[in-house]
């Protein structure tokens, strides 16, 4: 497979930081076209200001970061922006247009693509993410759920080959996190999508090939989210909430019950514990 | 609540009205704030008033609308009126003298000429606000600014400010609401005291506000970079304006009322 985002010893600094700080220090990895990679990382880490990064919104102090084969840099960054779409943990502040259509719309018009062909885009990508009925409202109107797929509809509607997610689930109740998730996944399966979400999410995590986690600006660990939920309690002080079948382990533990070393999904530990009954 | 007050005033409908083009509606309205100063007779006033309620009638907007578009303005019309009944040079019969204050026939007439005046700009005014969402307002307003480009005026991202501030203008309304009510959870009493005491506040309210719109700002600003925005120029629009028959007919409907206010006066 080939790898479409490829970033080789990526060191950043705010420019307000002294010369011997750095927020990103010394990043390599690299994705292949159409994986899904989760990154998990405490709060202040340095995941935002790394998915900043890959799109040129910050320019690194050193390395190489190559999308689609593009290396990044002054003069290809419209077209790397073009390449990746960006969904922001903040529901509100990504919504640009004053209307639904409109916001669907807006990275349209910014590449300067005919009318018809936007009507007929923001159509369809309104009807992927099941809002349709909603094209003309104002996003006053629309809980955050709502907002974040009509933000996911921008990025149909654009066709970028990889999303980025800035924690874009963490401002929403079960209910709307469910649904954009749900809408993440058909997007995912609709075309190749490359998909980069950052999360706290165990369940958002689990649904990935595979997990980096990020320490104070160093990629400490890199590896399937199995091997990484493994780690069981030390998956706290990685910035992630530990998964309920772990907790749950973790408690039959201390009551002297014998489980599994491995991790075990939702659905793995409920025919556990079935078994474990049945053996009784 | 406030919302409701200033913003909120778009009500959807179906009308003839409704559906003009807002460019029409808005140099319409403009044009009808000037020619009620051709009107100076009872016959024009009767005309122009039912220009406007026919108008009215045709959007099928409720009529209590409008009377509560007068009530807010209602003292400041009445100061004018007064003034304008008392000071008013002297014509016609003379009811009442006394030092340089005068009430003739000629001042109550201007007075009431006045009054009428203000009730017509603030129904012609209502119904377009009343008509016409504000996106497309502010799509008219980048329209009518197009020829400021000749002078480098920048219209496309003064049009894009306009909708944007419209947009975040229930956010913020929300946002106010919300950083109230903690406040009051902390004991301060708005619109209570003096009026030092009530600036006084409005500090806490102010100080949250800003720095919670600021970082909106940032957070839009890099949404907007990252969905490759790069100034107005060589972007496409998604909205358009269309002008139709109905704007046509419009536009020579008060060209025949313009025509029969001159005829009419006096
Ligand atoms: N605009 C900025 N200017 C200066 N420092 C920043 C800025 N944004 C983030 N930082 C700092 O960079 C570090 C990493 O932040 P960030 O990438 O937002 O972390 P995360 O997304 O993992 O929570 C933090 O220490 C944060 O304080
Ligand atoms: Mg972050």
């Amino acid at each position: 497979m080939s790898q479409i985002i490829d970033v080789e010893h990526l060191n950043y600094r705010y420019p307000q930081q002294a010369a011997d700080q750095l927020t990103l220090t010394d990043i390599s990895f690299t994705v292949a076209a159409g994986e899904w990679v989760a990154i998990v990382g405490h709060n202040g880490s340095g995941k935002s200001t790394l998915a900043k990064n890959l799109n040129g919104l910050l320019a690194p102090v050193s390395g190489k970061i190559t999308i689609d084969g593009q290396v990044l840099s002054e003069q290809t960054v419209w077209d790397i922006r073009r390449k990746i779409g960006m969904v922001f943990q903040n529901p509100d502040n990504q919504f640009v247009g004053a209307t639904v259509e409109d916001d669907v719309a807006f990275s349209l018009e910014n590449q300067g693509i005919p009318r018809d062909e936007m009507l007929s885009r923001v159509a369809e990508a309104l009807a992927q993410v099941d809002m349709q009925d909603f094209a003309t409202r104002e996003p006053a109107r629309l809980s955050g759920g709502q907002k974040q797929r009509v933000a996911l509809a921008g990025m149909i509607a654009a066709r970028p080959q990889i999303l980025i997610l800035d924690e874009a689930t963490s401002m929403l109740d079960p209910e709307g996190r469910a649904e954009v998730l749900q809408t993440i996944q058909q997007m995912k399966a609709d075309s190749d999508l490359t998909v980069l979400s950052i999360t706290h999410d165990i369940d958002e995590a689990a649904n990935a090939n595979r997990v980096l986690v990020v320490n104070d600006g160093h990629l400490v660990e890199e590896g399937t989210p199995a091997e990484i939920f493994q780690h069981g309690p030390a998956l706290i002080k990685m910035g992630l909430d530990m998964p309920y079948p772990e907790r749950l382990k973790a408690a039959l533990a201390r009551l002297g019950v014998q489980v599994p070393a491995t991790y075990l999904t939702e659905k793995g530990m409920a025919d556990w514990l079935w078994q474990l009954r049945s053996n009784k | 609540m406030m919302s409701k007050m200033i913003f909120g005033r778009y009500i959807p409908g179906n009308s003839l009205i409704h559906h003009m083009d807002p460019r029409a509606k808005l140099l319409l309205s403009f044009y009808f704030i000037g020619i009620i100063f051709i009107a100076n007779n009872w016959p024009t006033y009767v005309l122009l008033f039912a220009f406007t309620l026919l108008a009215i009638k045709l959007s099928g907007v409720k009529w209590s609308f409008f009377i509560n578009g007068v009530k807010p303005l209602i003292w400041l019309i009445l100061f004018t009126v007064v003034l304008q009944i008392l000071f008013s040079a002297s014509g016609g019969q003379v009811y009442f003298q006394w030092g340089i204050i005068t009430i003739s026939q000629f001042g109550l007439v201007n007075g009431v000429y006045i009054f009428c005046r203000f009730v017509l700009i603030i129904f012609m005014s209502t119904l377009l606000t009343l008509t016409t969402p504000p996106l497309e307002l502010s799509d008219a307003i980048e329209y009518l600014l197009m020829p400021l480009k000749v002078v480098h005026f920048p219209v496309y991202e003064v049009a894009l400010m306009l909708s944007i501030a419209l947009r975040f203008v229930p956010t913020l309304m929300d946002e106010t609401e919300k950083i109230m009510n903690a406040q009051r959870a902390r004991g301060v009493d708005f619109g209570e005291g003096n009026i030092f005491q009530q600036m006084r506040a409005i500090v806490p309210l102010l100080i949250p506000l800003f720095v919670s719109s600021f970082n909106r700002a940032e957070d839009l600003a890099t949404a907007m970079e990252a969905r490759g925005y790069q100034g107005g120029e060589g972007r496409s629009k998604y909205r358009i304006l269309k002008w139709h028959g109905r704007d046509t007919w419009a536009t020579v409907t008060f060209a025949v009322l313009t025509v029969a206010l001159v005829y009419l006066r006096a």
